[in-house]
């Protein structure tokens, strides 16, 4: 050190964390958390495309009551690809790894999460995961469902389970390191004043999301192993002729599965407060209460796990404690629907795209939350179980709220990821054609559940034959909804306009810095003094 | 009967469809309320304080806690409303009434197996009265399925390792789609039969027209089949308990106390024949687990009720 720094400065000295370093190495060796953002974005995306192939393949087969476009075995192959590259390669890592790698750091004033390595492995291993689906399933697939119930999967099924079942194992590792990663980074890197009462409601949901991810991918990896155990080396688990109990599969399993819901959806709720908010000039409805509500939903989700076995043979009594239990996680879901609504109330609204996803994720969510407690109710899910009823309620959970949630974040952050603004009516297309082609493939599908077609069938009975058309029809309106962003995003990315930092006027610490931010997110360390969502619409309004 | 669900045109056939449509038709009722009003309100706030309107924007008068306390209570006691309805229906829906005409079940990849009180067989096709409530006993002879009757609004998952039962009393002849529900390998879409409901005089003449005989007809080959009867024998090698008159009885146990010898102890004492042992006798017995199939299990069982019981039997639930 024996010169001085040039006294003059040019501004924005730091280039930023797009601009810093273009070669390959830099980007695959990062440890910057919005890079490793950007590396789950296009991840992610590439998975997703996958799984809408194969949902595309088994609606085109449904064109059919006699199933003749693709074999059962294919079919049922399908479906199994769909739900396993959808839940574990995009629902469960897609908000987290995405947009809380990229914001959450920032949302909280850091300039990194705590282990920035850790949090490299983390794609590394979800990558590898992948890459056992992906031969799995270019080997000739799997047709257990994404749910491997035993003794199919363990006994009796063909195909590559163990690959899959390994693939899925793996990639638990990467959803752990994620989850401890924010957990401590929620704990240790607060910026100064950012109190726990001060930390945006999406930091709280991904926060609880987080101690879910930790708690309970554990179970999900023990009873992948046992199950593999029991197919590869005959130990017998879960298989009754070796003295198994096929019962106990479904408990370990769902023990996972259910708060793995929560997983998909809470940070889902994360992102629309922050929406909502954001696009109607108010502040959240209830802060507190809705932090609490985040905060119940995570920890009794993990108490309703046998309300997906009320006619597996659990006990009598089993049914009737897991049937009030599921009414009661319902209750605080219900309070953040009023609440959001009620933020609305004398706001400043506007609806560009990203406003347009989140009222969607409400609507949606609401018609899932209602139907979840038609299934939660025992005698009506004695009917409905196994039913399409249960798929159109998961579809409007996941894909009408989760991934309309995702949608809307990115539309949000696009700017602030980019530095560039996108075509914003072309945005709003997107978003309701999305709506529509939503709400035109899976209602008919309450319809179908509710007349007894029962799920994973290949061919069905004629009399399902216009609903499933129906539903079809919708699903290609849904896929023009999705492909749309892939171009205006694209074309936003290269031409698009600056952006600014705050193109929103959003008040998250996120939108203090240069967008694209720079490596270590702030030039100087944010000093919070106040709650998160500090709006005021009656400045907004003329 | 005619319920709020009618419109969807999906036949109530059993004793319980009206009742299950009757809470599915309020709770659609309470959705669509719930929904049309969100929906309402959402769009009044929209369009009344979208950006650059006039409206006034004080701030709230009320406490938000009074809001929060109202829709949390208000929601709460519309659940459990819901949740207690529903609890017992289904207490009833899971526990068969007394008396019930019992058939048993043996699914497998990809077939029902039917065997009616009198021993008749019938694949994938089953035969029931009308009026008389049933039930079915059933079991899987390999993977998990599922018996599911939407006309019925019964469903049960047949699981492998273990009998479980499902009742119904169907309420008009006809014939109703039975479904299998539960992903059960490549023809499992295939897995499908169908419910003949017929009035009981004319299900009891084909009852009767259909191989007469008893299901424990082929009892005592089995029994010398899988080598019970070289041990339950007179005479046989190793000391075992007499099964003559052990139906309906009560049997001392090993360790004290007594054991109620229904079908469900005799078919335990064959596939877990540790669990209980007779008081007096040595653990010798090996399990036939995975060695006896369920049907021939339930001929077996059948046979060992015939061999005389301690009294009649009782009309257990």
């Amino acid at each position: 050190m024996n010169t001085l720094p040039p006294l003059a400065a040019p501004p924005r000295a730091e280039p930023d964390y797009l601009r810093r370093d273009r070669s390959l190495r830099s980007w695959l060796c990062t440890h910057d958390h919005k890079r490793i953002g950007v590396l789950f974005l296009f991840t992610l995306t590439g998975f997703f495309l996958l799984g809408a192939i194969a949902a595309a393949g088994m609606r085109y087969a449904l064109l059919s009551p006699q199933g003749n476009l693709v074999v059962s075995d294919l079919y049922n192959r399908l479906f199994t690809m769909h739900g396993v590259i959808m839940i574990w390669f995009f629902l469960v890592p897609s908000i987290p790894t995405v947009f809380g790698n990229f914001i959450l750091p920032m949302a909280i004033g850091a300039p990194d999460v705590a282990f920035p390595r850790l949090n490299l492995a983390s794609w590394y291993v979800f990558l590898a995961g992948g890459v056992l689906v992906l031969t799995a399933i270019g080997a000739g697939g799997v047709d257990t469902g994404w749910t491997f119930y035993t003794p199919y999967s363990s006994t009796y099924a063909n195909g590559y389970v163990m690959l899959m079942a390994s693939g899925v194992f793996v990639t638990g590792f990467s959803s752990i390191f994620t989850g401890l990663n924010f957990i401590v980074t929620v704990h240790r890197r607060r910026a100064p004043g950012m109190t726990w009462f001060r930390l945006p409601l999406f930091v709280w949901a991904i926060y609880a999301t987080s101690i879910i991810l930790v708690l309970a991918t554990p179970v999900l990896a023990i009873t992948l192993f046992l199950m593999a155990l029991e197919r590869g080396f005959g130990v017998g688990v879960f298989d009754p002729r070796i003295g198994g109990d096929p019962l106990l599969f479904q408990h370990l399993f769902w023990f996972y599965s259910h708060p793995a819901v929560y997983i998909m959806i809470l940070p889902g709720m994360g992102v629309v407060s922050e929406l909502l908010t954001c696009f109607s000039r108010k502040p959240i409805f209830g802060y507190r209460v809705m932090a609490f509500a985040i905060l119940a939903i995570a920890g009794l989700g993990f108490l309703v796990w046998g309300h997906h076995m009320f006619v597996s043979s659990e006990s009598l009594y089993a049914g009737l404690v897991f049937s009030l239990l599921s009414f009661l996680v319902s209750v605080p879901s219900a309070i953040k629907v009023f609440s959001w609504t009620a933020t609305l109330h004398r706001g400043s609204i506007r609806l560009q795209a990203p406003m347009l996803y989140g009222l969607g994720f409400v609507a949606l969510f609401t018609i899932g939350g209602l139907t979840g407690v038609a299934l939660a109710t025992l005698p009506l899910d004695v009917h409905l179980h196994g039913t399409y009823f249960v798929v159109a309620h998961f579809h409007y959970i996941m894909v009408g709220g989760m991934l309309m949630a995702y949608m809307g974040a990115l539309h949000y952050w696009w700017p602030k990821m980019t530095g560039r603004l996108y075509h914003d009516w072309l945005a709003r297309i997107s978003a309701l054609t999305i709506f529509l082609g939503f709400n035109l493939t899976f209602f008919p599908q309450f319809v179908l559940g509710y007349l007894g077609m029962p799920r994973r069938y290949a061919i069905y009975p004629p009399e399902f034959h216009t609903l499933n058309v129906l539903s079809t029809a919708g699903a290609s309106v849904l896929g023009v909804g999705y492909l749309l962003p892939l171009f205006y995003l694209s074309w936003s990315f290269f031409r698009g306009r600056p952006a600014g930092p705050n193109p929103w006027g959003a008040t998250g610490l996120e939108w203090r810095t240069a967008s694209p931010p720079p490596k270590d997110n702030f030039e100087e360390t944010p000093v919070v003094t106040e709650g998160p969502y500090a709006y005021r619409p009656e400045e907004a309004a003329p | 009967m005619s319920t709020p669900a009618a419109f969807l045109a999906l036949e109530q056939a059993s004793t319980v469809a009206g009742k299950v449509d009757l809470i599915g038709g309020t709770l659609l009722a309470v959705s669509l309320v719930v929904v049309a009003g969100l929906l309402a309100v959402n769009l009044y706030f929209i369009v009344r304080y979208r950006r650059g309107s006039p409206a006034p924007r004080p701030p709230l008068q009320i406490s938000p806690g009074k809001l929060e306390a109202a829709w949390t209570t208000g929601t709460t006691l519309v659940f459990l409303g819901f949740f207690f309805w529903g609890a017992q229906l289904f207490v009833r829906m899971e526990r068969p009434p007394p008396g019930a005409t019992t058939i048993d079940v043996a699914a497998r990849q990809w077939m029902w197996d039917f065997r009616q009180p009198n021993g008749r067989r019938e694949f994938d096709t089953l035969h029931v009265p009308v009026g008389v409530p049933v039930r079915l006993r059933m079991t899987s002879e390999d993977v998990i399925h599922s018996f599911y009757a939407p006309s019925l609004r019964v469903k049960q998952d047949v699981v492998p390792g273990k009998t479980v039962s499902l009742w119904f009393q169907v309420t008009k002849a006809g014939t109703f789609t039975l479904f299998c529900s539960e992903f059960c390998g490549s023809k499992h879409a295939a897995m499908v039969g169908q419910i003949v409901a017929e009035p009981a005089d004319r299900y009891a003449a084909w009852l009767a027209a259909g191989n007469p005989g008893s299901i424990a007809r082929r009892g005592p080959a089995l029994f010398v089949r899988y080598g019970c009867a070289g041990c339950h024998s007179p005479g046989g090698s190793v000391r075992a308990p007499p099964l003559e008159r052990v139906y309906g009885s009560e049997v001392p146990v090993a360790g004290g106390g007594f054991v109620h010898a229904d079908e469900a102890y005799l078919t335990d004492s064959i596939l877990l024949p540790e669990k209980v042992v007779v008081a007096g006798y040595q653990p010798l017995m090996p399990s036939f687990q995975g060695v006896i199939p369920p049907g021939d299990l339930v001929e077996l069982v059948a046979y060992l009720k015939t061999l005389g019981s301690a009294s009649p039997p009782p009309a257990r639930p």
